[in-house]
């Protein structure tokens, strides 16, 4: 079962901006309610798009740097990246029907 | 069309309960929630006033603890936006994920978070527009920020965001609180909270993050730009009622109307938690206002 990669400030350009494939980064934080309930279900993304997604997540509190570079203000946020560009984002918590429609948007 | 006895709608402390004490009592009940199980909890760092446990518990902790428990006992539960109720009983319940059949429904749909209605809120949510300050308020360290409102939950968050910013500035469209005395002279001890009366937000700016807000002042009418980088909008809690306004009674504030027993205007329609009129507004009271409404659609099922 493929699991979200924990990327930190100094990983993040090569996990996240150099990747192949498209990349979801959720950037999250352990004092955050809403991230809980948001990181089961990216897990299971995870497995479902293994192949042709990367999955990644980025804790806040410890890697600022990432979070201020993308303009994040709320979380849990998570961004698309493609070509190293994010193209698409989602803020708050969100249903896994409709994650997979923003995912499904940019294969 | 599946059918059951009981279907619930709302996933927090209200309808977990009401979903457990339905399935225990051997209930065929489905519960719809379009978003996180747990409800408005989930947001809250620490809950300390729920009983049973002594050291408080994260919200969110909480939150999935009750829908643990209350799908132990065959309560069925999905994700699912509920658009519409048909009239009845029996009632077909419109969702996104398709219409079900109920001899009884329960209401626990809950309250979200007001919002202003003013252009640049819904582009830059997230990007400097917040309605959770405990949620947000860790990315404004040393920066400029407002709230607005004058309630309680408006200077709760403003002395929140006094730990993190530099500088909060409290818009009111009042010349004074509604809140507590105790919060307002915590507010007025805290230095870097600064009030400004009488004032409304017409326009948040900002290209890509909250820049500034345009504000008018209510008795010159006067215009002025504010320099902020967020904007947390606590002006008080919308019930999610108007979609049941054909199916049972509101009042004037858009609270649905209830006995003792949880009942609504329309047969074999309950309602609990948030929702509700004269609801406490506290995870305890919604968990046992579910427990009641549940007994009650029970005792409806088998007298009728």
């Amino acid at each position: 079962m493929a699991e979200p990669i924990d990327v930190d400030d100094n990983s993040f350009d090569e996990v996240v901006l150099k990747a192949e494939t498209p990349v979801l980064v959720d950037f999250w934080a352990p004092w955050c309610g809403p991230c809980q309930m948001i990181a089961p279900l990216v897990k299971e993304l995870a497995s479902e798009y293994q192949d042709r997604v990367t999955f990644a997540k980025v804790n806040v509190d410890e890697n600022p740097r990432s979070a201020t570079k993308f303009g994040i203000r709320a979380i849990p946020t998570l961004l698309i990246f493609r070509d190293g560009q994010p193209v698409k984002q989602v803020v708050g918590f969100t249903p896994k029907g409709e994650l997979k429609k923003q995912l499904d948007a940019v294969l | 069309m599946a059918s059951y006895q009981v279907v619930i709608i709302g996933g927090g402390p209200a309808g977990l309960s009401a979903g457990l004490y339905a399935s225990r009592s051997g209930l065929k009940c489905l519960l719809l929630e379009r978003g996180m199980f747990g409800g408005q909890i989930v947001n809250a760092r620490r809950v300390e006033n729920y009983p049973g446990f002594p050291e408080g518990i994260p919200g969110w902790e909480l939150g999935s603890l009750m829908h643990q428990q209350a799908t132990r006992y065959g309560l069925e539960s999905i994700t699912a936006e509920v658009m519409a109720l048909s009239a009845g009983p029996p009632y077909r319940v419109f969702t996104s994920q398709g219409t079900f059949e109920a001899q009884t429904i329960i209401i626990a749909a809950g309250s979200e978070p007001r919002k202003l209605g003013i252009p640049g809120e819904d582009r830059l949510l997230g990007h400097g527009v917040s309605y959770c300050a405990t949620c947000d308020g860790f990315f404004f360290r040393d920066q400029e920020v407002a709230v607005v409102g004058g309630g309680d939950t408006a200077l709760t968050d403003a002395l929140e965001l006094a730990q993190h910013a530099r500088r909060v500035y409290v818009i009111h469209r009042r010349d004074q609180l509604r809140a507590s005395q105790v919060l307002q002279e915590r507010a007025f001890a805290q230095p870097k909270l600064e009030f400004i009366w009488d004032t409304v937000v017409e326009e948040i700016g900002g290209e890509e993050l909250v820049s500034q807000l345009r504000l008018r002042h209510l008795k010159t009418g006067q215009l002025s730009t504010l320099k902020v980088s967020g904007i947390f909008v606590a002006i008080g809690l919308k019930p999610n009622g108007q979609r049941f306004a054909t199916a049972v009674a509101l009042n004037e504030t858009g609270h649905i109307v209830t006995d003792e027993l949880m009942a609504t205007s329309a047969p074999g329609i309950f309602a609990a938690g948030d929702i509700r009129r004269n609801s406490a507004r506290q995870a305890i009271t919604a968990a046992g206002d579910g427990a009641t409404a549940a007994i009650s659609a029970f005792k409806y099922l088998f007298s009728t």
